[in-house]
């Protein structure tokens, strides 16, 4: 019996689509609405590099100079405001890893990548995911400028006795 | 088994039945096209094409809609607190609830006026008006917050308001109900109505690049109530129309004795010669009492000031400033159309609409081509003299008219509970189409402006009945939204409303998506009790105010203990959000606060004052889940008797601090 009230079901709906009338109408369901960002950056090439990271740095526009006290000056102060309420500069993990050794095993355009657009990199890159597990808490957006980044990589690089 | 085979065809036959009572006006399921739904369906994670900022009545708040599928998308607190946003329960926030009476929680919200530019929406900012104790305010469409609201004296019943300029030169707000002036001037027999009640119109300027509100001048003129209002546009800039009713300056019985002339009035002002007025000095400074509140974005923090004077110029004085027209009977709404020629008047007691015309209006000015006998002493032009046509026989109760951008009015009509179409040159009924139920305003995207978008066309109804599931004795109000790109009206979608939805105006989106603030940056937050960073948390002790540094990061607050408050300390956390994420508030609540909780932006610092009432221990939580981690983000303040020997200390994670030596 089961078998026949399949078909009387699909007519009855099929009544209802047509007396809607929208089958030939859907295209302006798309055309009225505004599409969302969210919506547009959703369609990504599955290359990740690890090494790299995610963002607009990479080896040809980050290269390492003598170490520049003043700017890491400049770093350690926005890493109070900006960094500091969940990092530590030893290894202690808080809410996030600790820094120390941060740039021994980072490349600094990884690191500049990854403190400036985290979102796409928690993501992709298989170590933050580890990480992630860890912590359980996303590194925030914190908005930093390019110049902000740099300084905070500066510091960083203090802080790991850079010469 | 029997059954089983009747259910399909029961659904067959209820869809039939559906379909035939659904041609049947006013019951629930109304006659709607079968294309409706795909009309307003927006999918997800697409955005609407339209902003809808509609008015939340006596809710006392503005409410923000996308069009066209209705979903409701903030409401923005304004006139009365909110506990949703921490409106008027934070420190900062409280003072923009401030008037000449003192603190008031709420109030009624009826017109939404948007900044213009060349007589279009330019999508700055917002003004609205409050009914009650009588103020207008400015929200800002960068962040969707009340930024700065303005008392209006020798007012009361502020319903003629806000009502701007093409360039939003000015911003007004005419008074309901006549009154004598502020003060002990008001203090005289009711029955002297006649003799001492004056209608006060504010004129508040506008900063063109900061948006800020000052009440410029006043008129005074005979004591009538304003109901609506519309500046002219295109040729007619530099007038003002205003409909008034109860030109009869009755008192008591306003049912009867204000509906008693024929006609009333539409009071045609010519603003621009006001304002050379006031700038030859022509105006009367009079003492009054009013608050004017500012948020400043840098600070987070408002703030109050009582001003006490204001100019007034008293337009019997100065015959070349106001006019009246008589207008059939009782009239509320007073629309000029987009090319500023055509004024629509509709008395709401009135059986047909008039429709003036600007250059006829100028021509009887220049002719004198008045009535013999003045009113309260000022001209009252003839109504033929005015008169471009009337619509005949357009419906009962005519009270709001919007434009589209075809040379066609659309008029709600109350009591037929209908909104007609018609041709502004023929004055022809186009269309009519029923509502659910009571319409008051209706409102087409840029429907007041010398560009409409037209598109669609909204109905804010008074009265909801059989719309939508009961929920006890008082309905939700409701919107109707139609399509109005054809030549019938097509009804697509009803939404729901918060409060009594008066009058709203709606801007394609696009005009506000690169505007939006997403953040506070940290480093440009000046409150004087910010934390920029873990570092500068702290805890100190101003006599028996305790005053509290607190940060708050996903997912912890930054101190979460702290110890040494005693009975009879007044507690300020001031509590700064150091995320720079969009979308990332932070709550903050303590048990037993009687005031209220906070909820602090990414990058704001906001205070919230608590009296402990016994000595104990209280939990501190965050309100707003922010993270996995959110449930930990928590805290305990200790509280022990006065005079106690336990030290102001505060801690976090194994870093216990002392407190600051106590200042002052
Ligand atoms: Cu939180």
């Amino acid at each position: 019996m089961k078998k026949k009230i399949a078909p009387i079901l699909s007519l009855a709906f099929m009544i209802v689509l047509s007396s809607c009338g929208n089958s030939g109408n859907t295209g302006a369901v798309t055309e009225k609405a505004i599409a969302s960002p969210a919506q547009n950056a959703a369609q990504e090439p599955a290359a990740y590099d690890p090494k790299r990271g995610e963002g607009k740095f990479d080896e040809t526009n980050v290269k390492l100079e003598a170490p520049d006290a003043a700017r890491a000056g400049q770093g350690k102060a926005i890493a109070q405001t900006k960094c500091f309420s969940c990092h530590k500069t030893t290894t202690e993990k808080l809410v996030g890893p600790g820094w120390k050794g941060v740039t021994e095993r980072r490349a600094p355009h990884w690191i500049l990548n990854f403190i400036t657009n985290p979102d796409p990199m928690i993501d992709k890159d298989p170590q933050v995911q580890a990480q992630l597990e860890l912590c359980l808490v996303r590194m925030p957006n914190q908005n930093l400028s390019e110049d902000e980044a740099r300084s905070i990589l500066e510091f960083m690089r203090q802080n790991d006795g850079a010469k | 088994m029997f059954t089983k085979i009747n259910k399909p065809s029961l659904l067959i036959l209820s869809l039939v039945l559906l379909s035939a009572a659904s041609c049947k006006p006013k019951s629930a399921g109304n006659a709607v096209s079968k294309d409706a739904a795909s009309k307003v369906y927006v999918p997800p994670g697409k955005y609407d094409e339209f902003y809808n900022f509609v008015s939340g009545g006596f809710s006392g708040q503005l409410s923000v809609y996308g069009l066209p599928s209705g979903r409701l998308l903030r409401v923005i607190p304004v006139f009365s607190v909110d506990p949703e946003k921490g409106w008027g329960y934070s420190e900062e926030t409280k003072p923009m609830l401030n008037t000449s009476h003192g603190f008031v929680p709420w109030d009624d919200l009826h017109h939404v006026e948007m900044s213009m530019t060349d007589g279009q929406a330019d999508g700055k900012w917002v003004f609205v008006n409050g009914n009650n104790t009588p103020r207008l305010a400015r929200v800002d469409l960068k962040t969707f917050r009340t930024a700065e609201i303005i008392e209006l004296p020798n007012s009361a019943g502020n319903h003629s308001s806000p009502f701007g300029t093409e360039n939003s030169e000015y911003i007004v707000a005419g008074t309901r109900f006549s009154v004598p002036e502020d003060g002990e001037a008001g203090d005289v027999p009711i029955s002297t109505y006649k003799e001492n009640f004056k209608g006060h119109i504010s004129f508040v300027s506008v900063n063109k690049e900061t948006g800020d509100m000052n009440i410029a001048f006043q008129l005074k003129t005979p004591g009538v109530n304003f109901d609506l209002a519309r500046s002219g546009k295109g040729k007619s800039n530099g007038w003002f129309f205003f409909s008034c009713y109860n030109s009869e300056q009755a008192n008591t019985l306003l049912e009867v004795n204000a509906s008693k002339r024929d006609k009333d009035f539409i009071m045609a002002v010519n603003w621009k010669k006001a304002e050379e007025y006031i700038k030859a000095g022509k105006g009367k400074k009079q003492a009054v009492k009013y608050a004017h509140n500012k948020y400043d974005e840098q600070t987070h923090t408002a703030t109050s000031e009582i001003k006490t004077e204001v100019t007034v110029l008293d337009v019997t004085e100065f015959p070349d400033i106001v006019y009246f027209i008589p207008c059939p009977k009782s009239p509320h709404g007073c629309d000029v159309d987009p090319t500023g020629e055509y004024i629509v008047g509709s008395g709401k007691l009135a059986a047909l609409l008039p429709v003036f015309s600007y250059d006829k209006i100028q021509k009887a000015i220049a002719e004198k081509n008045f009535e013999p006998e003045k009113y309260s002493g000022l001209p009252v032009i003839k109504y033929e003299a005015a008169l471009y046509g009337e619509v005949q026989k357009p419906g009962l109760g005519p009270l709001h008219t919007e434009f589209d951008a075809n040379g066609n009015a659309y008029t709600s009509f109350f009591v037929s509970s209908e909104v007609v179409k018609w041709n502004i040159k023929d004055l022809k009924v186009l269309d009519r189409q029923p509502t659910y139920y009571s319409v008051g305003h209706l409102m087409i995207p840029g429907g007041n402006t010398k560009k409409p978008f037209g598109k669609y066309l909204v109905a804010y109804n008074k009265i909801t009945k059989d719309r939508y599931l009961p929920t006890g004795p008082e309905l939700s109000q409701s919107a109707q939204l139609y399509d109005i790109s054809g030549d019938k009206m097509e009804l697509i979608l009803d939404f729901p409303t918060i409060g009594e939805p008066h009058y709203a105006q709606a801007v394609p989106a696009s005009l506000l998506l690169p505007k939006q603030l997403k953040i506070f940056d940290i480093n440009a937050n000046r409150h004087p009790y910010a934390a920029k960073g873990e570092a500068e948390t702290k805890v100190i002790r101003r006599g028996n105010q305790i005053h509290v540094y607190i940060t708050a990061v996903r997912s912890h607050f930054a101190p979460d203990n702290i110890e040494g408050v005693q009975l009879g300390d007044e507690v300020y956390f001031h509590v700064t959000n150091l995320e720079q994420d969009w979308d990332v508030p932070h709550g903050f609540g303590v048990k037993g606060a009687a005031n209220g909780e906070l909820l602090i932006m990414p990058g704001e610092t906001l205070t919230l004052k608590w009296i402990p009432d016994r000595t104990g221990m209280f939990p501190i939580y965050c309100t707003d889940f922010c993270s996995a981690l959110h449930q930990e983000m928590s805290g305990y303040v200790r509280v022990s008797p006065k005079g106690s020997n336990v030290p102001l200390s505060f801690s976090l994670g194994d870093k216990p601090k002392k407190a600051e030596p106590a200042v002052q």
